[in-house]
C-alpha cells in the first residue's frame, strides 16, 4: 500500500534558520497522524509543505506516491483547516462551505446542496445564512471543517484546529474529530503542541524538535518508550534520569525515563531513591510532588486521597523496575 | 505586625484631580474632546453647506443682475441648458475616468506594499507615495504642462524612439485628442491621475493590509486560481478601501478648477464654472447650483457602492 504522504529527506531553510531539517516521514493512508512539538519545532512548516504553501529547499514530498514538487496548492487534492479558521467574512456560511465547488465550476444548486450536506455532517444544519462573524469559536471551527471536507480531499490537514477553544469544547471536538475521521476514512494530519491532544486522538505521533523528527510511533510507544530526553520531557513531563542514576537503579549507564505516576512515596530509610520535598502542585485528580533527588529532580504523582508529605520532608521513592525505560540516547 | 503603608495614595496635584474627575464622570472627557470639532463641523462646515444649498434655490434677475431671494427651481433648470449640461457631463466623465485610471495604477503598487514590502522597502514605499504631496500642487501642474507640451520631453522622447507616429495617432483621436498633450483631455487626465494617485494608493494599501494571508491561502487551498482569489476574496475585502480612495479621486476631480485651466482644452469644468459665475458674472445662485452637483453625484455614488456591498466587510 502506498503511503498517503511521504517525506524523503525534506528540508525547509529560511536563510540561516533550519525550520525543517532532513525529515523522513511516512503517513499511512486512512490514519490519524499527529505532528507534535513545541512552537518553532517545524511541525507547522511540515504541514505547509504538504499543502504547498511552502516549497522544500531539499528532499522530496510524495502524496499518494506522486511527487508534489511542481504542483501548486490549488491543484493538490489536499485541504486545510487553518488555525485561525480563515473563513471569508464577506460570505455567509453556506457560500464559505461551497467555495471549493464554486471555484471548480459546480452549478449553484448542486454546490448549495453539497454545502448543506457538509453543514449537517458537522451538526450546523440551518446555519447557512449566517455570517462567520455571528458564530461562536466552536461553530466557526466546524464551518472551517465543513469547508475543507466538501472537496473530498485525499488528505485533510489540521493546523492546531482546537487551539482557540476552551477546555470543555476542546474535549468534545476531539471526540468528534476522531469519530469523523473513522467514518470518512480520510487521512488526517494534525498539528498540535498539546501532547494530551496528540495522545488521545492520533493513531501515530511524530514528535518534532528543532526541525527534526525526534520520534515516530503509536501514542503508547511515544509516551511509554521515549527515545530521547526531549521526547520523555515533552510528552508527559517524565522524569529524565542521567546515566549515573540509571546505573544506581540497576540499569545500564544510559539516560532513562521514569513516569511520575510510576513512582510511589515510601519511607526514606532503606529506599533506593530518597530526597527532600521541594514543592507540591495540586492538580485536582492528584498532587505532583517534586523531590530533590540524587542527581536529578524527580516528580511523583500522588493520587488524590493519599497522604501528602510536607515541603522540606525527607521521603523515599519506590517503583516497579520494569517501568524504568532506558532511552536510545546515550 | 502593623502595616502603615497607605491604602489610598495621596493626590499629587491637578493631574490626579482631573484624572479622578474624568474617572467619576467618563462622559465629561468625551464631551470636552468632541465639543470643539462638533461645533466646527456643525456650524462652520455644515452651516456653510446649508447656506450654499439655500443660495441655489434663489435666482438672478436678468435685467438688474441682482439676486432674487425667492424660492425657485429656475436656477437648477439653467443647469440643463446644453452649454451648462456639457460642463456637468465633461466633469463627471473626467472624474470617472480619473478614478478608474487611479484604481488600475494604484492596485499593484498598494498590493505590493501591503503584501510584500517590509522594513526598508515599506519606508521607501511611504516616502515615494507621499513625496509628491510635499511640493506645491501648482508647481507640479506647471511642470506637467512643460512635460506634455509640444516642445516637451514626451514629444522629444517619442521622436527619439521613432514613435512619433503613435503620439500623433493618439492626438488625432476625436474629442480626447488635440494639438498637443498639454492642450488635450488626455493631458488633463494624465495630470489628474498623477496628482490624486496617493489618495487612492494609501486607503487601498490599508485595506489590502487588513486581508489576512491565511485567507488567500484558504482560497488557494480550496482550489481557486490566482484570478479567482483576486475576484472572490481580495477585491471584495479590499473594496471599502477602493471606495474610500475613489471618493477622494472622484470628488477632488469634480471640484478642481486649476488643472483643467492650465492643462487641456479651454472648455470649462464645474470648478471653473463656479469660479467664473461667482466672480465676474456675479451669478451666485447658478454657482451654488453648480456646486451642489458634485455633492449630489457623490451621494448617488455612495448609495450605489453601499448597494454593491462595498461596506459589508467594515
Amino acid at each position: 500500500m502506498t503511503d498517503a504522504v511521504e517525506f524523503v529527506g525534506v528540508s525547509r531553510h529560511f536563510g540561516p534558520v533550519r525550520a525543517v531539517d532532513g525529515v523522513d516521514l511516512a503517513i499511512a493512508e486512512g490514519s490519524f497522524f499527529a505532528m507534535l512539538g513545541p512552537s518553532g519545532s517545524g511541525k507547522t512548516t511540515c504541514l505547509r509543505l504538504i499543502s504547498g504553501f511552502e516549497k522544500p529547499t531539499g528532499g522530496q514530498i510524495r502524496i499518494f506516491g506522486e511527487e508534489s514538487g511542481r504542483v501548486p496548492p490549488n491543484l493538490r487534492n489536499v485541504n486545510t483547516v487553518f488555525q485561525d479558521y480563515a473563513l471569508f467574512p464577506h460570505m455567509n456560511v453556506r457560500d464559505n462551505v461551497a467555495y471549493g465547488p464554486m471555484v471548480k465550476g459546480v452549478p449553484r444548486a448542486v454546490r448549495a446542496a453539497r454545502a448543506e450536506e457538509m453543514l449537517s455532517l458537522v451538526k450546523l444544519d440551518g446555519y447557512g445564512d449566517r455570517k462567520p462573524g455571528q458564530l461562536s469559536g466552536g461553530q466557526r471551527q466546524r464551518v472551517a471543517l465543513a469547508r475543507a471536507l466538501v472537496n473530498e480531499p485525499r488528505v485533510l490537514l489540521l493546523d492546531e484546529p482546537l487551539g482557540a477553544l476552551d477546555l470543555k469544547l476542546r474535549e468534545a471536538m476531539q471526540d468528534e474529530l476522531k469519530a469523523l475521521q473513522k467514518r470518512l476514512g480520510i487521512t488526517f494530519v494534525f498539528v498540535t503542541h498539546d501532547q494530551g491532544e496528540a495522545l488521545s486522538m492520533a493513531d501515530r505521533v511524530a514528535v518534532f524538535s528543532d526541525g527534526k523528527v525526534a520520534q515516530v510511533g503509536t501514542p503508547e510507544e511515544v509516551y511509554g518508550k521515549p527515545r530521547t530526553r526531549f521526547v520523555a520531557d515533552f510528552v508527559g513531563s517524565s522524569n529524565v534520569l542521567p546515566p549515573a542514576l540509571t546505573q544506581r537503579l540497576g540499569g545500564p549507564a544510559r539516560w532513562s525515563s521514569l513516569r511520575p505516576e510510576s513512582l510511589r512515596l515510601a519511607a526514606a530509610e532503606g529506599a533506593a531513591l530518597a530526597g527532600t520535598v521541594t514543592a507540591l502542585r495540586y492538580l485536582g485528580a492528584g498532587t505532583r510532588v517534586v523531590i530533590d533527588g540524587p542527581g536529578a529532580e524527580l516528580a511523583v504523582l500522588v493520587p488524590a486521597g493519599q497522604a501528602l508529605p510536607a515541603a522540606g520532608a525527607r521521603v523515599g521513592l519506590a517503583f516497579d523496575p520494569a517501568m524504568l525505560h532506558v532511552m536510545d540516547e546515550a | 505586625m502593623m502595616d502603615f503603608r497607605p491604602v489610598t495614595l495621596p493626590v499629587r496635584g491637578p493631574g490626579d484631580r482631573l484624572t479622578a474627575l474624568f474617572w467619576r464622570r467618563p462622559n465629561l472627557l468625551l464631551v470636552l474632546l468632541l465639543a470643539p470639532p462638533l461645533l466646527w463641523l456643525g456650524v462652520v462646515y455644515l452651516g456653510s453647506l446649508a447656506a450654499l444649498l439655500l443660495q441655489s434655490f434663489y435666482s438672478i434677475d436678468e435685467f438688474s443682475g441682482l439676486v432674487v431671494h425667492e424660492f425657485t427651481l429656475k436656477t437648477y433648470l439653467e443647469l440643463l441648458r446644453p452649454s451648462n449640461f456639457d460642463i456637468l457631463l465633461r466633469t463627471v466623465g473626467m472624474a470617472a475616468a480619473v478614478t478608474l485610471g487611479c484604481a488600475v495604477i494604484a492596485f499593484p503598487i498598494a498590493y505590493y506594499a501591503a503584501r510584500y514590502a517590509r522594513g526598508r522597502w515599506k519606508a521607501a514605499f511611504y516616502l515615494g507615495v507621499m513625496l509628491p504631496l510635499w511640493s506645491s500642487y501648482l508647481v507640479k501642474v506647471y511642470a506637467w504642462k512643460l512635460i506634455l507640451s509640444k516642445e516637451g520631453i514626451v514629444t522629444w522622447a517619442t521622436d527619439a524612439a521613432g514613435a512619433s507616429a503613435v503620439l500623433n495617432a493618439v492626438l488625432a483621436l476625436p474629442v480626447i485628442g488635440g494639438n498637443s498633450l498639454s492642450t488635450s483631455y488626455i493631458g488633463t487626465w494624465i495630470v489628474f491621475v498623477y496628482v490624486w494617485l496617493p489618495y487612492m494608493i494609501l486607503p487601498m494599501q490599508a485595506a489590502l493590509e487588513r486581508v489576512p494571508q491565511s485567507m488567500l491561502e484558504a482560497s488557494a487551498d480550496l482550489g481557486a486560481t490566482r484570478a479567482q482569489t483576486l475576484r472572490r476574496v481580495i477585491l471584495p475585502l479590499a473594496l471599502p478601501g477602493v471606495i474610500a480612495g475613489s471618493i477622494f479621486t472622484f470628488s477632488l476631480t469634480l471640484g478642481d478648477y486649476i488643472i483643467p485651466q492650465i492643462i487641456g482644452s479651454s472648455r470649462l469644468f464645474i470648478g471653473q464654472a463656479v469660479y467664473t459665475l461667482q466672480g465676474t458674472a456675479g451669478n451666485i445662485p447658478l454657482a451654488a447650483a453648480f456646486a451642489v452637483v458634485p455633492i449630489a453625484v457623490m451621494l448617488v455614488y455612495l448609495a450605489l457602492a453601499k448597494r454593491m456591498g462595498a461596506f459589508d466587510a467594515l
